[in-house]
């Protein structure tokens, strides 16, 4: 009773809205930007969870949209990757607009479905941005000495338009390059060959990117044998995350 | 709060007053959200009860649900991650239909709506009855997609979609509230998007 009021209690406080200071801001090309804010008072999240940012114009009018942390919890930045949406209103302004010392209003952590603790074997599956919240599971895994709990399969378009695609190479994630496979060797899907041999009843799947990816990637493993029940989805937009 | 500075937002035409705050219009498009894996629910295998604190349990199959007199709902709807979805429309039954049938007790002042998959979400039962609640088998004429909850999904259009459970099986009547699953997870016990009800704590 006493663990549950003070989640309670933490939830409420992730849930107020605070000015972060955006300290370092590194661009991926045109295709993406890393931001690293400094949110006070900051409550140290669970890696799988997300922020919420919210723009807010003069005239009052505000934008929100959620971006999953990157970070580990021990790291005393709030690290976020945005991919910029063609006509996207809050990602094209914040890869193309933000520069150090913006403040930008945020709340969180949330989530406390997707989330991995790091206590037992766990399968992240990522396309595209989509591997933002395995990062910070993967952080977090090496930071407890439990790497090997963790196995990652992540795929893009290229390795430019993969994020964190030396740290994820470094880790051994399974990489599939489905356009330019500069990256040999390796698949170029995520297919039911790839996904089945990877199945693993005893593991949570961490699933996470676009609706179609999730979609297909569902299928995979259904096929595969990977029970649906051990399987949590976040899924970030149209071309597309709870509804 | 501060104003970001260099933000003007997307604002070419003035903004639709169906909008809630911090929603924006998908138009024609449906984005899907589930927390968890999309399940295969046959109609042969659909089952509809309502029970709990009710005059007598009742039981619905594909056909049986299919028998009652269907309705159009049309408006708008809107996901607490922002999307709404303007002037669609779903054929079903209002919720009264089977609650008629199943005769709530007059203790009874919650439901907790359970899906095939597991997931639960709990209302009031002032917003599942008067029509303001629905259980839909067809988007815009065509039978709902298993993404979006198909066979059967619950409709409650006036709070956010969450609350409208996916591959519905059960709808328990009951004399208390009680967390569902992302309300539990840190989600709004009402979750009405005027009031931006999106959180825990909102
Ligand atoms: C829990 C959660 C976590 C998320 N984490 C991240 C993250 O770590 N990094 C990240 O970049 N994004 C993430 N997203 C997506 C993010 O919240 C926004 O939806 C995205 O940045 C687009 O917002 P926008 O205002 O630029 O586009 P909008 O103006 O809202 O949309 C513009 C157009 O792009 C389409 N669109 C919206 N999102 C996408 C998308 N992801 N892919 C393709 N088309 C899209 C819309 O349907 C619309 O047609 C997450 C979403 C959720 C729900």
């Amino acid at each position: 009773m006493v663990t549950d009021d003070l989640t309670r209690a933490a939830a409420a406080r992730a849930t107020r809205w605070r000015d972060a200071r955006v300290v370092d801001v590194t661009h991926h090309g045109d295709r993406g930007v890393v931001l690293r804010l400094d949110v006070p008072d900051r409550i140290p999240h669970r890696p799988g969870q997300h922020y919420v940012l919210r723009l807010r114009a003069e005239d009052g009018y505000t934008a929100s949209r959620s971006y999953s942390v990157v970070s580990a919890p021990s790291e005393d930045l709030v690290e976020l990757y945005v991919e910029r949406i063609p006509d996207g209103e809050v990602s094209t302004f914040l890869v193309d607009v933000v520069e150090p010392g913006d403040l930008l209003e945020t709340r969180g952590p949330i989530g406390r479905w997707f989330v991995w603790d790091g206590r037992s074997r766990a399968l992240g599956i990522g396309g595209g941005s989509g591997v933002a919240p395995l990062v910070s599971m993967l952080r977090h895994a090496h930071e407890i000495g439990r790497p090997e709990l963790l196995s990652l399969a992540v795929t893009a378009r290229s390795a430019a338009e993969l994020p964190y695609v030396d740290e994820l190479r470094a880790a051994k994630a399974l990489v599939a390059l489905t356009r330019v496979n500069d990256l040999p060797p390796g698949p170029t899907r995520l297919d039911a060959a790839v996904l089945g041999a990877l199945v693993d009843p005893g593991a949570t799947v961490y699933l996470c990117g676009s609706t179609r990816f999730t979609l297909a990637m569902e299928t995979h493993l259904a096929v595969g044998g990977q029970p649906a029940s051990t399987i949590r989805v976040e899924r970030f937009g149209a071309g597309v995350a709870p509804g | 709060m501060a104003v970001t500075r260099g933000f003007v937002g997307r604002r070419a035409s003035a903004r639709d007053p169906r909008l809630p705050p911090g929603q924006y219009d998908v138009g024609s498009s449906w984005p899907v959200l589930t927390a968890e894996s999309t399940p295969s629910i046959g109609t042969d295998r659909f089952r509809l009860t309502v029970d709990g604190a009710v005059e007598e349990q009742v039981t619905w199959d594909w056909a049986q649900l299919r028998a009652l007199p269907a309705s159009t709902w049309r408006g708008d709807i809107h996901c607490v991650t922002t999307w709404s979805k303007l002037d669609t429309w779903f054929t079903g039954i209002p919720v009264d239909v089977l609650l008629d049938a199943a005769r709530p007790l007059p203790t009874a002042t919650h439901v907790m709506v359970t899906s095939s998959t597991g997931y639960t979400t709990n209302l009031p039962l002032a917003d599942v009855v008067d029509e303001k609640a629905w259980v839909v088998w067809e988007h815009e004429g065509a039978p709902l997609a298993r993404e979006h909850g198909g066979p059967v999904r619950l409709l409650v259009p006036h709070l956010y979609f969450w609350k409208s459970a996916k591959w519905i099986s059960r709808i328990t009547l009951r004399d208390s509230d009680e967390p569902g699953f992302w309300e539990r997870n840190g989600y709004h016990m009402r979750g009405d998007p005027w009031l931006e009800q999106r959180f825990d704590g909102d």
